[in-house]
């Protein structure tokens, strides 16, 4: 089913763990489902990694993925396209798809680590049925993770259950960050950082907002599903509001050319010299790049890359990136101000349910982009966000999204579970 | 070297001769049946991006990074680092402890 790149033998004893394959691994090839960097060996594991097999979890494979993290369906692979666990003509979803598909497709508990950039943990969770959990920006350590943008990346739990997922981040999250800096927030604290504490708790008078832009944007059985979701929610005891998060439809253009902007400078190291894809040096260092660079990337890679340089040029400096750096300040604000009022933000995670290959065959890439109008948000801001299985249509799964303030990953794992053991 | 000066007001005008600049610029060597796809993207994802340009943003601070951390100092000790043939494990290309790479002059 193509859910993993490379497979490990379980030597040791451990809880298993599925690993993206843009978080390095020590000894263990690591691509970020590039050709370019086929072969690479890294010499360290990644924090994330490093802390997970400290906390007795033993990798068992690294999974496929969508080149770089550059897809919302796990189609931009180039070591095979995972296939969804519930209808092998549908996609897992992107870009932490192999990840995804192998948590639900395998019948034993097995954990994962995804990535998320824009969405990359809570869709192909959403599409798979899975629970993906993509903490606040800074959280847990970037170190060893092969960087997409670096203003949005994050290293996140893919798990069976809401509990797992709070185990999983609980032994992840980074020591080094400094708790003093997060001064008026005192929710993560409680509990010494057990996210599983949250787990089987109540919920009765917790104030849950639903983005009237998020259901509108959601095709009709994925809306007619979430209010369903959204009436259980009611009947656990918690207080449901109308709210409005005004900045949703310019969030996407203005996340695309922030995360354009720093993939094609992040992606400026890979040229064939120091590891992966290499060949006989010869030639002057501009062709030699030139010829490894246009070999090893693949189409969406270089899409992305000539986009992301295109806006960072002089002339278009201050129209794009500035601008964009500037709407992301609203949209930060426009959350701020939402989570005043409530504790949790409720919607789809994904408008859809997971789309056909032939369906997706026929998008142009703009189309694709689209997909990612309700995750980009959430990721522009940096905001933690939980998806977990809200029910199906069509025999698919839909994702129920729980977003809330910085460092308060405590309340969406509480609402989490709650929902997922009524 | 053919060097296309773009201006901003030629925004929706992109034409192959861009895209193969920035190509250029991002050392890639794209065919020209890339050219003519990424020119028809290009069109079509820019206009998309131009949506921006209906948002007031006057006066509004950019943000480059959501949480301000600050800076945190490690320590100013020497640490155990990676050895040179870890370094060098990922390539064929060196020689005498050292990566070999192409002219750059």
């Amino acid at each position: 089913m193509s859910y993993l790149i490379t497979k490990v033998n379980l030597k040791k004893k451990g809880m298993p763990l599925v690993v993206k394959d843009n978080i390095c691994t020590k000894g263990i090839q690591t691509t970020a489902g590039s050709k370019i960097l086929e072969g690479f060996i890294p010499t360290y594991d990644a924090t994330a990694v490093k802390q997970a097999k400290k906390a007795g979890c033993v990798i068992i494979g690294k999974a496929t993925m969508d080149e770089f993290g550059f897809g919302t369906f796990s189609t931009n692979c180039a070591y095979g396209i995972p296939k969804n666990p519930h209808d092998k003509t549908r996609s897992c979803g992107g870009s932490s798809g192999g990840v995804a598909g192998y948590v639900a497709a395998s019948k034993t508990n097995v954990f994962g680590l995804g990535s998320s950039t824009g969405g990359s943990i809570s869709c192909p969770a959403s599409f798979c049925g899975v629970v993906g959990l993509t903490p606040t920006y800074g959280l847990v350590s970037r170190y060893g993770l092969i960087d997409y943008a670096s203003s949005m990346d994050r290293i996140g739990p893919i798990t069976k259950t809401v509990k797992d997922a709070a185990w999983l981040l609980s032994k992840i999250t980074s020591n080094s960050f400094s708790e003093e800096k997060d001064t008026d927030s005192n929710y993560h604290r409680t509990g010494d950082r057990d996210y599983t504490n949250f787990c089987g708790k109540s919920i009765k008078g917790m104030k849950i907002g639903v983005p009237k832009e998020y259901m509108n944007l959601a095709s009709k059985p994925v809306k007619d599903k979430l209010n369903k979701a959204i009436k259980k929610l009611e009947k656990l005891g918690a207080k449901v509001l109308e709210i409005s998060l005004k900045y949703t439809d310019v969030s996407l253009p203005a996340y695309y050319i922030i995360a354009l902007s720093e993939a094609s400078t992040n992606l400026a190291k890979f040229c064939g010299m120091r590891y992966g894809l290499e060949s006989k040096v010869e030639g002057s260092f501009n062709d030699y790049f030139s010829k490894i660079r246009s070999k090893g990337f693949g189409e969406e890679a270089k899409r992305r890359i000539l986009l992301g340089t295109f806006v960072r040029m002089a002339g278009f400096k201050d129209e794009y990136y500035l601008k964009a750096s500037r709407v992301r300040t609203l949209v930060i604000d426009d959350f701020q101000k939402v989570f005043r009022k409530v504790d949790v933000i409720v919607a789809p995670t994904m408008p859809i349910i997971a789309p056909k290959f032939s369906e997706i065959d026929k998008m142009k890439p703009l189309d694709c982009y689209r997909i990612d109008a309700l995750t980009v948000p959430v990721n522009f801001a940096g905001l933690p966000h939980l998806s977990v299985f809200a029910g199906k249509i069509d025999k698919m799964p839909v994702g129920l999204h729980l977003i809330s303030n910085y460092f308060q990953e405590g309340k969406i794992i509480q609402v989490g579970d709650a929902f997922e053991r009524s | 070297m053919v060097v296309v000066r773009v201006h901003p007001q030629t925004l929706m005008k992109i034409k192959k001769e861009i895209v193969e600049n920035v190509a250029r610029i991002a050392r890639l060597d794209l065919t020209q049946k890339e050219v003519e796809k990424f020119e028809e993207d290009f069109r079509d994802i820019l206009k998309d991006f131009s949506k921006l340009k209906k948002v007031s943003t006057d006066c509004v601070k950019p943000t480059f990074s959501t949480l301000e951390f600050g800076l945190h100092m490690s320590s100013d000790c020497v640490q155990k680092s990676i050895t040179n043939s870890q370094a060098l494990s990922n390539t064929k290309n060196k020689e005498k402890g050292f990566f070999k790479g192409p002219k750059t002059i």
